[in-house]
């Protein structure tokens, strides 16, 4: 992987160095307090490289990922704004994405976005102008050709540096091609990928394996995605109702066996034991951790996964 | 064809309230097809009113008509003797097209759409039609193993299908079908993957909805 730097991105610089990145999430609250982003900003300053800025994750109305972001790096952190292709069409999105740059943003992560019908409008229109990796080519294209989709010209100086993110997900179907779909990412000019909480280890293992035969980890970074399980009733939901995560039924078995009030730490003694194999799994970059409406839970995983001291770049 | 079906007996009774003469008009194009809007569905709907009229106490008339067509000048002309005042209201059992002919054929009268005009699509068996076109004015089926993503997958992905695709259905419902899943499907029993993997670039979304509504003049066919 070529080491030459594309974007200002402190994350970069981390991945760049070989050291074991990691990422977080911050979810907006649904209203105008700019204090609720502060408070879930002090859990992830110090234990992560950069935090996910979820854009209107679920497709429930929330403060947006641009305003959130730049919240959060008054904080300190480096935000990784998340932008959806549900909400916007090419022009917004482009609009958006120099706005973001010329505030500091310096990681954009491009997703299809969950369907209204989940959120709290499903009586919404939605755009799907452009897909994710329609977007992620367009962006690396205003960041290394210096060309807005139209052609229009961004001179030199005055382009968008930004370190381009996707996700992956391994447990969706059609199983094979799962990477083949990954691969398209990584051909349209993704530099990262994160994935979806990974429960399923096995099929994990089986697609990182394929990601690196094809040579996709050398051409993008790929995080791990952890969720770790607050309890069994978790667990069991989102195996029956959450579609793409695929829950091996040991999961369940393991945290069955443990008294209710200790599942909650049987479950970060989980995915200690994941973040512990992903470490050395080849073609791994680093991990993603998904804690939400768990932010505080962040400090206790990194902790006991041995992933502190984050390195200074 | 254009599928539809018939609004609320609720909401067409909104529309025919303290009106004493009423035309329903059928439509034998597609609406006839899809057992929304044929001489028999005018029948049933015509029915239907007389008898909350009779449990109103109302003396209402219904009166019944079906044109071969209603998306053609030449047929929404058939109405003209019974148009200029014989109703107060008119309810069409066509697409949305039927009431827009009449209502600019005849500017005098009230007229009513029965009927939702719902998507272009076929019978998958009698009784049950899906979507599968979109209307997007640039067909592009024959790149994905003659299946289209615009019309039947919920994000209209060009290069799909998404995180949300499990077990072959959408993830907005269990009763939709994945169609990206279709799709890699049958490329793979074609053993065409290796030339399915570019990308596919934005749509040209022009000969859509997108770039206005639209017209087709054929020159040739103008007298």
């Amino acid at each position: 992987m070529t080491k030459t730097l594309k974007s200002a991105s402190k994350l970069e610089k981390v991945l760049a160095s070989g050291a074991f990145a990691v990422t977080g999430e911050l979810g907006p609250p649904r209203n105008a307090k700019a204090k609720e982003v502060e408070d879930k900003a002090k859990f992830l300053l110090g234990n992560v490289d950069s935090v996910n800025v979820t854009d209107n994750q679920t497709a429930v109305v929330r403060m947006s990922s641009l305003a959130a972001s730049l919240i959060a790096q008054k904080q300190g952190l480096e935000a990784n704004m998340q932008m959806v292709c549900r909400d916007r069409n090419r022009i917004a999105m482009q609009s958006d994405i120099l706005g973001a740059a010329a505030l500091g943003i310096n990681n954009l992560l491009i997703l299809s976005g969950d369907h209204q019908t989940f959120g709290d409008h499903p009586d919404a229109k939605n755009v799907y102008d452009l897909d994710s990796i329609n977007l992620i080519r367009a962006l690396r294209n205003m960041r290394d050709e210096g060309r807005l989709m139209s052609g229009q010209e961004i001179p030199e100086d005055a382009r968008p540096r930004l370190f381009i993110g996707a996700a992956y997900n391994p447990f969706a179907d059609p199983q094979d091609y799962r990477v083949l779909r990954a691969k398209k990412k990584v051909d349209a000019g993704v530099d990262f990928m994160q994935s979806q909480c990974i429960y399923d280890m096995d099929r994990f293992r089986k697609f990182m394996a394929k990601a690196v035969d094809m040579g996709l980890t050398e051409k993008a970074y790929f995080l791990a995605g952890v969720t770790p399980l607050k309890s069994l009733g978790m667990a069991r939901y989102m195996k029956n109702n959450v579609p793409g995560i695929t829950m091996p039924d040991s999961y369940i078995e393991r945290l069955k066996g443990v008294p209710k009030e200790r599942q909650a730490s049987e479950g970060i003694r989980m995915a200690c034991e994941q973040i512990d194999e992903f470490k050395e799994t080849k073609g791994v970059s680093g991990v993603h951790l998904m804690l939400v409406e768990w932010e505080h839970m962040v400090p206790t995983i990194v902790k006991e996964a041995s992933l502190l001291p984050r390195p200074q770049v | 064809m254009i599928i539809a079906e018939r609004k609320p007996i609720e909401e067409i009774k909104t529309f025919v309230m303290g009106r004493k003469r009423v035309l329903v008009v059928g439509c034998r194009g597609c609406v006839t097809v899809c057992n929304a809007g044929g001489t028999k569905e005018v029948g049933i709907l015509a029915s239907l009113l007389r008898l909350e009229a009779a449990k109103d106490g109302e003396g209402t008339v219904v009166d019944e008509l079906t044109l071969e067509r209603q998306c053609d000048p030449e047929y929404i002309e058939e109405l003209s003797e019974l148009m200029g005042g014989r109703y107060d209201c008119v309810l069409s059992m066509a697409c949305s097209i039927g009431p827009q002919f009449i209502s600019r054929r005849y500017p005098g009268e009230s007229v009513f759409p029965a009927l939702n005009t719902c998507f272009l699509g076929g019978a998958l068996a009698h009784g049950i039609w899906a979507e599968h076109c979109q209307a997007c004015g640039n067909c592009v089926i024959h790149k994905f193993g003659g299946l289209c993503p615009i019309s039947r997958c919920s994000k209209s992905l060009l290069n799909g299908p998404c995180g949300g695709s499990a077990g072959g259905k959408c993830e907005v419902s269990k009763d939709i079908d994945c169609v990206w899943h279709l799709i890699v499907e049958k490329i793979e029993s074609e053993g065409r993957m290796g030339e399915f993997l570019g990308i596919e670039l934005v749509k040209d979304w022009r000969p859509s909805r997108d770039g206005g509504p639209r017209k087709i003049v054929r020159e040739e066919l103008l007298k």
